[in-house]
């Protein structure tokens, strides 16, 4: 489905953010992206959509070779990668179907998107996208009056208004509390699962990643040093992407996370069923 | 190095002898420099009409108290003028001056070789000639009365409006611009889109405070004959009809007071 090729960027101040990186994502397949800080995770996926321009290598969707094309036919490309940001990036002053409709604005003529009429098809499916991730009672909110969540929800539903053929995602869940993340990596997995879409998920949180994902891909430094299912991730794969750490330690902090997700949780329970 | 040691115990001063005593010898400079310079701004002062000042103040006070309220009767329609040329003239700015805040704003600019600098220069050109200037000019070339007026302040806020809105352009949350643009759309969707909902109260923000300052400065365009309130302003002062004269200055108060009243509530609908 998606093949990247020796994929190299070098940005102008000489710092090299990706080095001979080659992998494929077959149809459905939900790869997760780690590696530190820095190790050019973001660059990667941006390079896909060439919302930055690689240095040098190929990148092909289907077989068509997103590299190569012109300006004209680089959007039509990219309507068809659907793409959720790490700060949720929508556009805060417009409503939530303002937003969800933003992801049509590939297929729709200048006139239509300026005087908001697209066709009743596309706002038929942002209302079904919309209720898919929770958010039907939302609808005429504007965007800046929702949650971290809420907002990270509408921006899922705009990356798939799309009708994408595949998932760019960096960081979904940076700005979210712990069982947050959980509901926004399960809901992102869910929807690539029903749909057969394959995903690439930029994620810091090991082992949030270990939870969702089909395949792990780990990059260090530009380079990618593992490759492989999430149970392969062991000690010293991870040690190969992070550098050497107590990496027991981090299990145990965390266990405490999950344990403090799951009494945050409970306690959420328990004060709704208090209010009623 | 402002850290010494005294008895062992670091001490901390703000600065070392030395640049204190520079400072109070900066200090001192500065006083000797202002007395130099009051000396040479009165060299020509005549100072039997400064101690006279008070006296020809309450003078010309008298001569302007009470109002001439009848007077009023011929400003309405001059007032009326001043509004549209300053409405009309704030809407021309604002027409012209949207494009070219989109061509001087870096991110948004289609070449920072050749449409930025000539952006620039439109934005400059227009904000270091003053609006009375303008209409100076205005009336010399398309004559007297109210459309040399409108363009004067339309030329004027040009400048101050595109320079603000470009600067607000510049200041955008790109990753919202960048979410958009992976949609796959087109460049003027991306600006409806991801940059008018961002510069939307900005913008209104300084359209209507250039409005403000547009009426307050068409008052004064009748002086050169650029139509509006400041004409008869203009054969007042000539006249030295000074209770008239205070009947224009009450208009002129009464006008900003409500543009300025105005001004804040449109700015507190739309943010």
């Amino acid at each position: 489905m998606l093949r990247v090729e020796a994929l190299t960027k070098r940005y102008k101040t000489g710092d090299k953010a990706l080095t001979d990186v080659s992998f494929d994502v077959p149809s459905g397949q939900v790869v997760g992206l780690i590696g530190p800080s820095g190790a050019g995770k973001s660059t990667l996926i941006r390079c896909v959509n060439r919302l930055v321009e690689p240095s040098s290598g190929k990148v092909f969707l289907g077989d068509r070779e997103i590299t190569r094309v012109g300006r004209g036919e680089l959007r039509r490309v990219r309507r068809r990668i659907g793409m959720i940001f790490q700060e949720y990036a929508l556009v805060e002053r417009l409503t939530v179907m303002e937003n969800v409709l933003s992801g049509r604005l590939g297929y729709v003529p200048f006139w239509r998107s300026f005087l908001r009429r697209f066709p009743q098809g596309d706002v038929d499916k942002a209302f079904a996208l919309l209720d898919r991730v929770g958010l039907s009672d939302h609808v005429d909110k504007r965007a800046d009056a929702l949650s971290g969540g809420q907002r990270q929800r509408v921006g899922i539903a705009r990356a798939l208004e799309q009708d994408p053929e595949l998932l760019l995602v960096d960081e979904p869940t940076a700005s979210l509390d712990p069982k947050t993340s959980r509901q926004i990596m399960r809901l992102i997995c869910e929807i690539c699962r029903e749909r057969g879409l394959p995903a690439i998920i930029n994620i810091h949180d090991v082992l949030l990643a270990k939870m969702f994902v089909d395949r792990i891909v780990g990059l260090r430094a530009g380079r990618i040093v593992f490759d492989g299912p999430p149970d392969a991730l062991d000690e010293e794969a991870l040690t190969a992407i992070y550098g050497s750490e107590d990496w027991n330690a981090m299990r145990k902090e965390a266990d405490e996370t999950a344990k403090d997700a799951a009494e945050a949780a409970d306690f959420e329970a328990r004060a709704q069923a208090g209010a009623a | 190095m402002p850290v010494s040691h005294l008895a062992d115990r670091p001490i901390w001063t703000r600065r070392t002898t030395r640049q204190q005593f520079a400072a109070y010898a900066g200090w001192l400079a500065l006083v000797a420099l202002t007395i130099f310079a009051f000396q040479v701004m009165t060299r020509d002062t005549i100072w039997f009409f400064v101690q006279d000042a008070p006296r020809q103040a309450g003078d010309l006070l008298d001569r302007a108290w009470p109002p001439r309220w009848s007077y009023l009767d011929r400003l309405w329609a001059p007032l009326w003028d001043t509004l549209n040329i300053a409405t009309l003239g704030t809407l021309l700015g604002i027409l012209i001056a949207v494009p070219v805040a989109f061509l001087a704003a870096r991110n948004t600019t289609p070449s920072l070789a050749f449409a930025r600098p000539i952006a620039l220069l439109i934005i400059v050109a227009s904000r270091s000639i003053n609006s009375l200037i303008w209409a100076l000019l205005l009336v010399a070339i398309i004559g007297p009365g109210l459309l040399a007026g409108i363009i004067a302040i339309g030329l004027r806020s040009i400048g101050f409006i595109g320079k603000l809105l470009y600067e607000a352009i510049e200041e955008i949350d790109e990753s919202q611009v960048e979410a958009v643009k992976a949609t796959g759309a087109r460049g003027s969707q991306v600006i409806d889109y991801a940059i008018v909902p961002q510069i939307l109260p900005t913008f209104a923000g300084i359209s209507v405070f250039r409005w403000d300052i547009n009426i307050r400065e068409s008052a004064v365009l009748g002086l050169v004959g650029a139509g509006g309130i400041g004409v008869q302003l203009n054969s007042s002062l000539a006249r030295l009809a000074w209770s008239e004269v205070t009947v224009i200055f009450i208009v002129i108060l009464a006008t900003v007071v409500v543009s300025e009243w105005v001004s804040a509530k449109v700015r507190g609908a739309i943010i």
